[in-house]
């Protein structure tokens, strides 16, 4: 797959919903789209409210959204709920857990501004802990979202697949990775950038921008490292991470969550069982969340380029050491 | 109207299925006999002469469904399929075994017949929704009939399906709440006291009723009555142990533990009710 990235912005994740949505079920009459009175914030809106039979407005009731979207699947339907990432994860979290994975149902879930990217709606609004508490769900997968094609392709293919499926994004738009009508295998991470072998950056997110910006820091610097979007964080890509591990002997893991439970915990399981080495990570620490605009929110949680290349450097000096 | 010997046939039904599940609990020697006892006259009435379905093929598209939200009274539910010939009579005596298709709480995964898996309360009322709504969807007849325990109404989300239930018309979904006064630590009356529960339903906008829920006659007049306008909640009056004089009587009845000697004693008077009604 073509990388195209070169510090540009993508779309807008908004409009890309907005987009996707209505075309997904316009194309397959079992696709149903439920919200929770945040139609609005991505765009849907307008094809809701002239497609009541494809397009469910809940009001502001996530929980019950969530056994709805359920029941709707043990009929046949194809469900996709959206509303804010903390809602679409803690406030309806046993919903999730037993109406939908326990009880074998399957429910596409959307979650919108991840960690720092809800900026101005601050602490309340902000997850952490999305995918920590998805991860747990068995059976369940999780993307982290890295830009446009990317959230075109991945939803499209999780209407169809079997079970919780749990997609983390923005609103506004990402730093532009992949070429228009890229295709992507769920469950394998992607080589953005292989410099070298000096270390790898395992990255999901709004942080795979920031790591490939890193790379070429780094690169001035002499350091030659391999940057992989991890965009699916469960199941994750054990193969590759152990191959790149093995290979560059430094691991360094960044995402826009709370270092408990996300792509962080998912790459030490993998290299605690199979492969034993230097790791670090650039994540939220133990903290909640607050408000700001999301640049200031970046540097406050350090959830930036020139912290990744901090890491590195740390990553490859226990290596050597 | 009922005639006298479908009248009968579900008196004989309801109390085949107290049997049965007093049998299930018998084997395992404990259970959630209370909740299990109080809607044994609702399954007889909807599985005897209302909901439509195939015991051969459980799966069947345009059938009714029941979603028993009181996952707990499961041991009842198992009893009518099993009268009604989806599985095995004797297969319903595995309750709670290990590996068994018959857990406590309803599971759609391991029983045939059981449309929904339920067991954290609250949760089984938006699914309910949920299926009636993809049924009326895809332009099938069916009725889901919601079982909801009148403890478990203390949930939130009873109340955020409730008002979901009235204000998007799911006149295919009936409500049905089993008003067996106790919940597990004793009276609702004392723990959270739900008042007028027929109001509440009505104020959310329901064609709400209050029935005789241990009388089959009121139960079957209830059940075939077509919404029109609002959707349909019925509040069960019922007595938590129905049918067994001893459980009845036990303020905590929402699960007991006894010896086989005790529940021998429960189906001997069970048994003898049977073989009087003619």
């Amino acid at each position: 797959m073509k990388i195209i990235y070169n510090g540009e912005n993508d779309r807008a994740f908004k409009d890309v919903l907005g987009a996707t949505i209505p075309r997904l079920a316009e194309a397959d009459s079992k696709v149903i789209y439920l919200d929770a009175d945040l139609m609005s914030c991505i765009g849907t809106a307008k094809w809701a409210a002239a497609n009541p039979d494809r397009a469910i407005n809940c009001g502001i009731a996530e929980a019950n959204m969530a056994g709805i979207a359920s029941g709707l699947s043990a009929v046949g339907f194809k469900p996709i709920m959206h509303t804010f990432g903390p809602f679409a994860s803690r406030r309806c979290y046993d919903q999730i857990f037993l109406s939908g994975g326990y009880a074998g149902n399957s429910v596409t879930v959307i979650g919108t501004d991840p960690g720092v990217c809800a900026a101005f709606n601050g602490g309340t609004h902000m997850p952490f802990e999305d995918m920590a508490l998805y991860r747990a769900i068995p059976t369940a997968k999780v993307f982290d979202i890295t830009d446009a094609p990317m959230l075109e392709d991945v939803l499209a293919q999780c209407i169809n697949l079997e079970g919780v499926k749990y997609i983390r994004v923005g609103r506004k738009s990402n730093k532009k990775v992949y070429e228009e009508g890229a295709k992507f295998e769920i469950g394998k991470g992607i080589v953005t950038d292989e410099r070298g072998t000096d270390a790898v950056i395992i990255a999901c997110g709004i942080m795979v921008a920031k790591a490939m910006e890193a790379a070429k820091i780094l690169a001035d610097k002499g350091i030659n490292v391999t940057v992989i979007d991890m965009f699916t964080v469960k199941p994750i890509d054990e193969e590759l991470v152990i191959k790149y591990a093995k290979a560059c002997g430094a691991v360094v893991t960044a995402e826009n969550h709370n270092k408990i439970g996300g792509l962080t915990s998912a790459v030490s399981e993998v290299l605690a069982l199979a492969l034993p080495t230097v790791l670090e990570y650039v994540a939220i620490e133990d903290e909640f969340g607050e408000v700001g605009p999301q640049d200031y929110l970046e540097t406050r949680y350090d959830l930036t380029a020139e912290h990744i290349v901090r890491k590195v450097e740390k990553a490859i000096s226990r290596k050597n050491a | 109207m009922l005639s006298k010997e479908k009248k009968t046939e579900l008196l004989r039904l309801a109390t085949e299925i107290r049997i049965g599940a007093v049998e299930e609990f018998k084997a395992r020697g404990f259970g959630h006999i209370g909740g299990s006892l109080s809607v044994a006259d609702l399954l007889a009435v909807l599985y005897g002469a209302v909901m439509k379905y195939d015991p051969k093929n459980p799966k069947l598209e345009d059938r009714d469904k029941l979603v028993c939200s009181k996952g707990h009274a499961g041991p009842a539910v198992y009893a009518t399929l099993a009268i009604k010939g989806f599985f095995p009579y004797e297969d319903i005596k595995t309750l709670n075994q290990p590996g068994t298709n018959f857990p406590s709480h309803c599971d759609r995964k391991k029983t045939p017949g059981i449309d929904m898996t339920t067991g954290s309360l609250g949760q089984g009322t938006s699914l309910a929704v949920g299926m009636a709504m993809g049924d009326k969807l895809k332009g099938l007849k069916s009725r889901t009939f919601l079982v909801v325990g009148d403890g478990e109404i203390n949930e939130g989300q009873v109340w955020e399906a409730a008002m979901f239930t009235a204000a998007k018309n799911v006149t295919n979904l009936v409500w049905l709440i089993d008003w067996n006064k106790k919940q597990l630590d004793g009276y609702t009356d004392d723990i959270l006291k739900n008042k007028d529960i027929e109001a509440k339903f009505a104020a959310f906008g329901f064609d709400a009723v209050t029935i005789d829920g241990n009388d089959v006659e009121a139960l079957y007049e209830a059940l075939t009555k077509e919404a029109t306008d609002k959707p349909i909640a019925i509040v069960l009056d019922t007595v938590k142990g129905k049918g067994v004089k001893q459980v009845e009587e036990t303020v905590a009845n929402h699960s007991m533990t006894m010896t086989a000697d005790v529940y021998d004693g429960w189906l001997s008077e069970l048994r003898q009710e049977l073989s009087a009604i003619a």
